[in-house]
């Protein structure tokens, strides 16, 4: 059990490209933490440089209130799961969970018990004795948990762990890793692109873009209060939807010279995004006037039903938008309809991305 | 199931006739001089060449029991053993350092790589000049350290160098098969190993050198049978199988006593014997050292 804590943290590759650039993230004892974003924001750089795969440029890591910017991967006392699962192709599914015991000299027995216990609690007893190459994805995938957690590591760091299996194997997976963290109580540090998978998982999001923290926080916080546009689309989906205005001396402008009343709204002369999540929308059944909601007409550019929802895509002042209703949606393409948008639900960014 | 995968051509003879030229290499390169040879072994030829006699297995019975023989496969033996070793064990190390070199790597390699673009007669010729006792450079630094270099007496000496020849032109063929071995080697497995506790050491002989069976395997054979047969050049530019008899291999006494003695039956005879022992060898390879190669 530790803590982990990242101090200006910075990764320059050569002479100028900075992959990370200067980080700050601590993570309390026994809390998941998920680094997500786009590839190449440099959250993959962040978590091999945790685990002393990659070098650390500037700054400090600390893990169980020791730096380890010195230290290799085996002295960190960390275990990780990677993206394809890196199990040793020649060894048998118990050698591969013992490897890493032998190697630190552990006595034969206490290796037996603890490769045993792990496979108990990964339903792989029965396939001890396969190699890698006979199991299936989400066998594997179990391998390679079983490997980190037969150390009883210190931490735990997992490299996009469930991208390589089908979308119903990563749910189960899902669930099962969330489970088994909880249940072990280790720090771990999880890294997807995957954003829902980011939100179900973590207790503690890290939200990167281009090497840079766009946002820390509790899953349900960062969604509900975005600090930039970038997290507000990056997080949910689909994503939240963004409709740029301007301000001029009798109310507010939108691109395409639609104009709609302030409702007390104050938006900088430099001009603004709206941001209001699909689900946030109410669609009016009249022309009838709410009280304390922002009133915008919507053209239907088509309808999708996914079953337990519908999803209206549409476009608001020139900007497409998407509308999340419940069960199915009555409206047609070529359809105007009247949408509220009730005031506590509105996001408000700036013209430079950050939240206002 | 075959018969479905099986492809159809439209006429009858088409598929024969695709095949036609490398089966007439095959046959022409291969079967015609085997079968000749295999003819050859159970005759004997006058010393003229004007009448040929049947003797059934009279050849092999006097190749078999000739002390020459023996000790010509004594030689082998121990030449090709040391070769394909010190060739593969070398080629490895090259290899392994290569891999980790990050500037220059292609150059490295280029300069590893162009060895194996010397045709063996010259390769010969090269570590003859070297080491020749009268004019070889290196051998007159040998000999001015006083230790008495003379490949031309000393039989061992002879070994050594042919040895040393033969690897040297062939570590180059396998440094490339080992590099390339190298790089499919995921990286994420010797970070995992890493991560696991081992150390460099360690994670070759555990990880990395199990990894490249399938490659070292490969190149057991491939160099097997180099030591047998594609060493004729090397051997007969720098020693010409002496002194006496020291660094005569089976292939070269085929060669010296069918081509320079003119004793065809005998050399006939010893080639269809060399036939058998590399197939065997072969045999023994597959069977008993793949099984312990891992394929990924």
């Amino acid at each position: 059990m530790a803590n982990v804590e990242l101090t200006n943290v910075r990764k320059v590759y050569g002479s100028s490209v900075e992959a990370v650039k200067g980080i700050n993230i601590a993570i309390e004892d026994g809390a998941l933490c998920v680094l997500v974003g786009p590839s190449g924001c440099g959250k993959s750089t962040l978590l091999r440089m945790i685990a002393g795969l990659e070098s650390i440029t500037d700054g400090t890591v600390k893990i169980d209130n020791k730096v380890v910017n010195e230290l290799g991967p085996a002295e960190r006392d960390i275990a990780m799961v990677f993206q394809n699962y890196a199990l040793y192709p020649h060894m048998k599914v118990y050698d591969n969970m013992a490897y890493g015991l032998r190697n630190r000299g552990m006595p034969k027995d206490q290796i037996d018990k603890r490769v045993k216990d792990a496979a108990q609690i990964l339903e792989l007893t029965q396939l001890l004795e396969r190699r890698p190459k006979e199991l299936s994805g989400g066998q594997r995938q179990r391998v390679a948990m079983g490997r980190a957690i037969v150390r009883s590591p210190k931490v735990f760091l997992f490299d996009e762990p469930l991208s390589n299996l089908d979308a119903k194997l990563r749910g189960q997976m899902r669930v099962e890793i969330k489970n088994l963290q909880r249940q072990l109580g280790v720090t771990s540090v999880y890294v997807t692109h995957d954003q829902l998978e980011a939100m179900t998982l973590a207790d503690i999001l890290v939200v990167m873009n281009a090497g840079s923290v766009e946002q820390i926080g509790a899953p349900l916080d960062i969604y509900e209060k975005p600090a930039s546009t970038f997290v507000a689309s990056f997080i949910g989906a689909p994503p939240m939807n963004l409709v740029p205005v301007k301000a001029d001396h009798s109310g507010l402008v939108l691109k395409d010279g639609t104009r709609i009343g302030a409702e007390g709204l104050s938006i900088p002369a430099t001009g603004a995004l709206i941001g209001f999540r699909p689900e946030d929308l109410e669609v009016s059944a009249g022309t009838d006037t709410h009280i304390g909601g922002l009133a915008l007409d919507l053209k239907v550019l088509g309808v999708e039903p996914v079953g337990a929802e519908s999803y209206v895509y549409g476009i608001i002042g020139g900007e497409r938008v998407v509308v999340r209703v419940p069960g199915r949606s009555t409206s047609n393409t070529d359809d105007q309809l009247r949408v509220i948008i009730p005031k506590q639900k509105l996001h408000l960014f700036g013209a430079d991305g950050k939240r206002i | 199931m075959a018969s479905s995968t099986r492809v159809t051509f439209p006429n009858k003879f088409l598929p024969y006739l695709l095949l036609a030229p490398q089966l007439a290499i095959t046959a022409i390169f291969f079967y015609w001089p085997a079968s000749q040879a295999i003819y050859q072994s159970v005759l004997r030829e006058d010393p003229f060449g004007l009448s040929t006699q049947f003797v059934g297995l009279d050849n092999f019975r006097r190749v078999l029991g000739d002390p020459n023989y023996l000790n010509s496969l004594q030689v082998t033996v121990i030449f090709s053993v040391a070769t394909a070793l010190i060739a593969m064990a070398l080629a490895l190390l090259l290899a392994v350092m290569a891999d980790k070199v990050i500037r220059g790597k292609g150059i490295y390699r280029t300069l590893l790589i162009w060895p194996y673009a010397v045709a063996p007669a010259i390769a010969g010729m090269l570590w003859l000049f070297l080491f020749n006792p009268s004019m070889g450079t290196l051998a007159y630094l040998f000999r001015s350290t006083g230790y008495n270099w003379d490949p031309l007496l000393n039989g061992d000496q002879a070994m050594v160098l042919i040895v040393s020849a033969a690897a040297w032109k062939q570590i180059s063929y396998n440094f490339l098969f080992f590099v390339a071995g190298l790089q499919s080697i995921p990286k994420s497995l010797i970070e995992a190993a890493a991560i696991d506790g081992a150390g460099e050491t360690k994670r070759f002989w555990t990880i990395v050198f199990p990894l490249l069976a399938p490659t070292t395997f490969f190149l057991l054979v491939v160099n097997t049978v180099y030591a047998f047969f594609d060493t004729f050049g090397i051997i007969h530019a720098v020693t010409g199988g002496g002194p006496g008899k020291a660094t005569e291999t089976l292939v070269y006494k085929v060669y010296n006593d069918g081509f320079v003695n003119l004793i065809l039956g005998d050399s006939a005879a010893q080639s269809v014997i060399l036939m058998i022992i590399v197939i065997g060898l072969t045999a023994i390879q597959f069977r008993y050292v793949e099984r312990k190669v891992h394929y990924g």
